[in-house]
């Protein structure tokens, strides 16, 4: 019999298996993030091809800002029932009350209230104590230098002077009560092997994806999308349609659409290469400050 | 329009046919600051596409605020990912970036140079393939490759590509070239490093990096990346040599129990006949689910035949106890078990370790409280000499004996690295606290358990622990 090395999606798959199988065996109450994007379906794809034929022994969390697309909403509920794991879903009480809208208190305090606090109250109410999330290192400057293993303390805090050195495949999952891991299974992937895995195993997508004619407006720079009537009304009735599809998905006013004609996997992968902007250049709240990513994961966001 | 791009414009389905069978390469570079370590990655990630406009224009604004380039664009910007390496312009901890061709895709383990940062290094090196040494042309060989050599072949790299850098400043010297590679080669056989290369290059100037240079006639090999994308990693494995060390139980109903892990070596077969370890129970591998194959639709799909590096399922004939910790083995080729091992350790604590006191040990999957009884010899991964020393400070390598309260299947790390490393963990602070690498098993299985439990008279331990200090060469164990 003939052995060969397995091919580099094989070895990325199988590296992202073993971290998700030590997650399972290692922590007393883990979750998994699913903000529904497209690294999201990877890594869900991922986990249950880990445990099968059981199903996936953690829930999958929902931060729900209320901004999201709708199409994302309504593609999350299917893929709960098609496949059948347990989906939590929290959105910050308080930030729903106090009306936070992006258009209105702008990015940063939209991300800080419904993303990031939003996020920590879903954790301190789980109490859980292994987070798995779908970052890349490929993504931002500050995730390149993040463990896959990532400690965080009672406050959900990320201390990038003081990591845990991580070697070979060997991750230190000890913690004390109220501290937590967040745990990233496919850091080593990058933008490209996420789409060439998405196609060669047929995982489903949202097809905001795909490019389509939607309602776009320029807002800040970037080319947003009208997807409700929250959207003002004066910025609502410049909306011109355009042919357009999205390389990452977020908050719907906060995540820029491309023009583009690619409406199939092979073509947006196409437009992908050739492209000079990275993906997270349409990300609004990666550019509010210097240092902004960084500073986010500091507080506690993914 | 460069000839890749072409393809991808003109064939997207047929380039992503081609990049489907790629293959994956780990790399970590070292070097200190200014042998332009930097300005190589982010010459090998711009040429490949990984760094785009806006990052590029972002690294652009913050050239001008903290950037040594003065007009250029600060290269290290791009790859220097924290505010605070940002603003000391140094890198203290170790990066991950990536980059492919279209044979393969590569992992660059980006990784400080200062000796400070030794640990860091150890864990870029840790998972690393291929260890790419700069050395300035203008400086030669100095302590800190020496330093990087030593770590990279403690490491278990086998091979080791030295960049001779900044040869734009030595006026394309051959001689240079040639006075450098033969030093190293001395080097390189007192280390016992397996497959070194070397190539003359210019990371500022781009010579030998991604084209082969004009300006170097005389060298007639290929460029780094060529080398790269060409170099044959792959191990020679004896298929005998099965080592599943068991992650995780999956058990959905009373008719599966099925035990997963990733495959640390060698192949398996539907039949083969296996050992459990420590336990030492036989049984027979009844199927083998690959996770690999397994998709949306079918969730039951079996394989005949598995192999390293693959995240498997096993089922067995009978039903023997096995649980996560354990390794299921070849019946053929059994490894030592043993709760008595002579490691090297690496310490990576600023609260030095402490002879006697009791840690975690994390082998594979397996955790088990053990500690250094004794401490060989303490090595300087400078001038490679030897030093007895009592306690081992942050950064302090030195050769062990550990013992642990129950015996464990261990590999010597030279033949196996997932089943022959091991990471200390404090108990207190629940820290990685230390590296480790095993060299030896001792024959004699202790059960240190068992030792544990006897009570000794105040003379006694006065005894052994005169013995101790007094006679190391006997390495008697701490009561």
């Amino acid at each position: 019999m003939t052995r060969e090395r397995l091919t580099h999606l094989k070895q990325l798959e199988a590296e992202s298996i073993h971290i998700l199988r030590e997650v399972a065996a290692e922590f007393t109450n883990p979750v998994m993030m699913y903000s529904v994007g497209k690294d999201s379906s990877v890594m869900l794809h991922l986990a249950m091809k880990a445990f099968a034929p059981s199903k996936l022994p953690f829930p999958l969390l929902h931060v729900d800002t209320k901004w999201k697309f709708k199409e994302m909403i309504e593609f999350r509920d299917q893929r709960a029932k098609d496949l059948g794991f347990d989906l939590i879903v929290h959105s910050n009480p308080e930030g729903d009350k106090m009306n936070i809208s992006p258009f209105e208190h702008g990015s940063k305090v939209h991300t800080d209230i419904m993303k990031t606090e939003g996020l920590k109250q879903a954790l301190n109410e789980g109490g859980y104590d292994a987070i798995i999330g779908g970052a890349r290192r490929d993504e931002e400057k500050s995730r390149a230098k993040e463990r896959i293993f990532s400690f965080r303390d009672k406050h959900h805090r990320w201390d990038p002077k003081n990591q845990r050195p991580e070697l070979w495949n060997i991750y230190n999952t000890a913690i004390q009560k109220g501290e937590s891991v967040r745990v990233f299974p496919i850091s080593n992937w990058t933008e490209l092997d996420v789409w060439q895995y998405i196609y060669l195993e047929g995982i489903p997508i949202p097809s905001l994806y795909f490019a389509k004619e939607q309602d776009v407006v320029e807002y800040e720079g970037t080319k947003i999308m009208v997807d409700d009537e929250r959207m003002p009304e004066e910025l609502r009735k410049k909306a011109k349609k355009e042919m357009v599809r999205f390389r990452t998905l977020g908050c719907y006013p906060l995540t820029g659409a491309i023009n583009s004609t690619a409406t199939t996997l092979p073509e947006i992968i196409k437009e992908m290469l050739l492209s000079t902007s990275s993906e997270r250049e349409g990300r609004l709240i990666d550019k509010d400050q210097e240092g902004a990513m960084e500073l986010k994961k500091i507080e506690g966001y993914f | 329009m460069s000839q890749e791009n072409n393809k991808i414009a003109m064939d997207i389905e047929g380039y992503l046919k081609e990049h489907e069978n790629k293959d994956m390469l780990r790399f970590l570079t070292c070097g200190s600051v200014d042998d332009g370590k930097s300005t190589l990655i982010g010459r090998m990630l711009y040429d490949s596409k990984m760094i785009f406009d806006d990052q590029l224009s972002a690294a652009e604004g913050e050239s001008k605020k903290y950037g040594t380039t003065g007009e250029k664009i600060d290269m290290a910007l791009l790859v220097d990912g924290l505010q605070s390496e940002r603003e000391q312009g140094i890198t203290i901890d170790v990066a991950y970036r990536f980059f492919a061709t279209e044979n393969r895709k590569f992992i660059i383990a980006d990784t400080p140079g200062h000796e400070q940062y030794t640990r860091n290094m150890v864990t870029g090196a840790s998972t690393a393939d291929v260890a790419i040494i700069l050395i300035d042309a203008r400086k030669g060989i100095l302590t800190q490759t020496r330093r990087h050599s030593f770590i990279v072949n403690l490491l278990g790299i086998e091979h080791v590509i030295v960049a001779i850098n900044k040869m734009d400043l030595v006026d394309f010297s051959e001689e240079v070239y040639n006075d450098i590679s033969k030093a190293y080669g001395v080097l390189a056989d007192e280390l016992g490093i397996k497959n070194t290369y070397y190539i003359p290059v210019s990371a500022l100037e781009g010579d030998n990096v991604v084209d082969k240079s004009e300006k170097m006639p005389w060298y007639t090999g290929m460029p780094l990346l060529g080398l790269l994308d060409s170099m044959d990693i792959s191990k020679e494995q004896t298929a005998e040599n099965f080592r599943l060390p068991v992650q995780y139980v999956n058990r959905p109903n009373l008719d599966f129990r099925g035990f997963c892990g990733t495959i640390a070596a060698g192949e398996v077969k539907v039949g083969d006949e296996i050992t459990v370890l420590p336990s030492g129970k036989t049984t027979k591998v009844k199927s083998i689910i690959n996770a690999g194959d397994i998709t949306e639709d079918n969730r039951t799909a079996t394989t005949q035949f598995a192999y390293a590096p693959m995240a498997v399922t096993i089922t067995t004939e009978d039903e023997v106890d096995i649980s996560r910790g354990d390794m299921i083995v070849h019946t053929k080729s059994l490894p030592r078990v043993s709760n008595s091992l002579k490691v090297m350790l690496v310490w990576m604590d600023e609260t030095p370790m402490e002879v006697g006191r009791s840690y975690d040990i994390k082998r594979a999957t397996s955790v088990v409280s053990g500690a250094f009884e004794h401490i060989n010899y303490k090595v300087d991964v400078n001038t490679y000499e030897r030093e007895q020393v009592h306690s081992l400070g942050l950064n302090d390598i030195a050769s062990c004996k550990m013992v642990l309260t129950q015996p464990i299947a261990a590999d010597a790390y030279e033949m196996n690295r997932l089943t022959g490393s091991f990471i200390v963990v404090d108990r207190i602070t629940n820290n990685t606290v230390g590296a480790g690498m095993i060299v030896g098993v001792s024959r004699r299985e202790e059960d240190a358990a068992k030792l544990s439990e006897k009570e000794y008279t105040d003379a006694e331990r006065a005894l052994n622990q005169y013995i101790r200090e007094n006679f190391p060469e006997w390495e008697c164990k701490v009561v």
